[in-house]
């Protein structure tokens, strides 16, 4: 057990990700996300980079799962809502383990109306597609929630998605 | 340039390159481009993947694969309307420069599989192979007949890459169809990886 009391959530997930062998980190940034991405970026046991589009860090995080590799993909909301087709047609289909983590915009706090709106697309997409998904509020429980949501999806042979709530990060507000 | 390319068939170009191929991957874009890799496969080779239905990924899944094994060469077999569904992923593979990946654009300037419509490039006279050096994958060729485009392939098997090859190709539609068998295909992908066993 990673100590809790010292760890932020962002060292929590990078942790979480390396003890389950998670090496590929694709993403289409997000501020909420910053300290994952630079975290990655600095840690040499993480491949990571930025991805023009969120669809296209699926295709690559998928590809390199059936090629041995275990990777995520980094997302704000409204990059999730860019990619119905493929999970539909790539990850739900092939039975792809692809791990997604969201930072979620949209709620608590949002000032920007169409962020509020896409984020209410959010949940329903993933239930209609029968993904996995669990929220993540609160730093005692990060770790459970995400080792036990790789493990899972590994263990299936399913997708999976994290969404960080504004109650974990801090989220984003008017400054 | 793409004036003088003559206009090839994507059946027979897909069949000079898998004679030419041992263990090297292929990931197969949507329709007619996986349709004619299955058909010049005889449905055998397990380093095949079949992407069925998410138009323009061909090529970041097949970089995807060519991240977790650096020691094999990987193919993406992509149309031009797939492709410029998802232009900016020659950005992607531009700045991670993968030495194993070749990324082979069959360019009919149509979306053929739904009816022959032209793409927006091939009303505009898009250089398909232009938009890839500006984004940065200085190899990027078109073959300007058959030759040439075995000459490419055999040079993005012997060297380093990434390498681009377009091909200006008929409007024939594909001579088979793959079976709609997603699990299948990503069973066989991973077998054809060594990452799953037989
Ligand atoms: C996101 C998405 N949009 C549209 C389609 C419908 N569609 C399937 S194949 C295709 C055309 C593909 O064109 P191209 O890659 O040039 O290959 P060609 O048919 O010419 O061989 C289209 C528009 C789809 N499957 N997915």
């Amino acid at each position: 057990m990673v100590d809790t009391t010292t760890k932020t959530w962002h060292g929590i997930v990078l942790d979480v990700l390396k003890r389950n062998e998670v090496r590929l980190v694709t993403y289409v940034p997000d501020n909420v996300l910053r300290p994952v991405i630079d975290g990655a970026h600095a840690d040499p046991y993480f491949t990571a980079f930025a991805a023009a589009r969120e669809e296209e860090a699926v295709g690559i995080v998928s590809g390199a799962w059936m090629a041995g590799m275990r990777g995520i993909v980094l997302m704000q909301t409204s990059g999730f809502a860019t990619l119905p087709n493929v999970l539909a047609s790539l990850a739900c289909a092939c039975q792809i383990p692809l791990l997604m983590m969201v930072s979620e915009r949209g709620t608590l706090g949002e000032f920007n109306l169409g962020q509020a709106l896409v984020c209410r697309t959010m949940r329903p997409v993933l239930d209609a597609l029968g993904v996995e998904h669990h929220t993540i509020k609160r730093l005692d429980e990060t770790e459970f929630i995400v080792d036990r949501t790789i493990r899972q999806a590994i263990g299936t042979q399913a997708p999976a998605c994290l969404i960080l709530s504004p109650l974990l990060t801090g989220g984003k507000v008017l400054s | 340039m793409l004036r003088n390319t003559k206009v090839m068939n994507r059946f027979d170009l897909t069949q000079r390159l898998v004679a030419k191929l041992k263990d090297e991957a292929v990931v197969g874009g949507i329709g007619f481009s996986n349709f004619d890799l299955w058909a010049s496969s005889g449905g055998q080779r397990l380093e095949n993947f079949y992407m069925l239905g998410s138009m323009g990924l061909a090529v970041p899944i097949a970089l995807g694969v060519a991240i977790a094994q650096p020691q094999r060469k990987v193919f993406a077999l992509e149309g031009d309307g797939s492709l410029l569904m998802q232009l900016g992923c020659l950005t992607t593979v531009a700045a991670q420069a993968p030495k194993n990946l070749a990324i082979i654009v069959w360019d009919n300037g149509m979306y053929a599989i739904t009816g022959g419509q032209a793409t927006p490039a091939a009303q505009a006279g898009t250089d398909i192979v232009a938009i890839a050096r500006g984004a940065g994958i200085a190899q990027s060729a078109w073959a300007s007949d058959e030759a040439e485009f075995e000459a490419l392939v055999d040079q993005s098997l012997a060297g380093d890459g990434p390498w681009l090859i377009a091909a200006r190709i008929d409007s024939e539609r594909a001579v088979k169809q793959t079976p709609r068998d997603p699990v299948l295909h990503r069973q066989r992908f991973m077998q054809g990886m060594g990452v799953r066993g037989a």
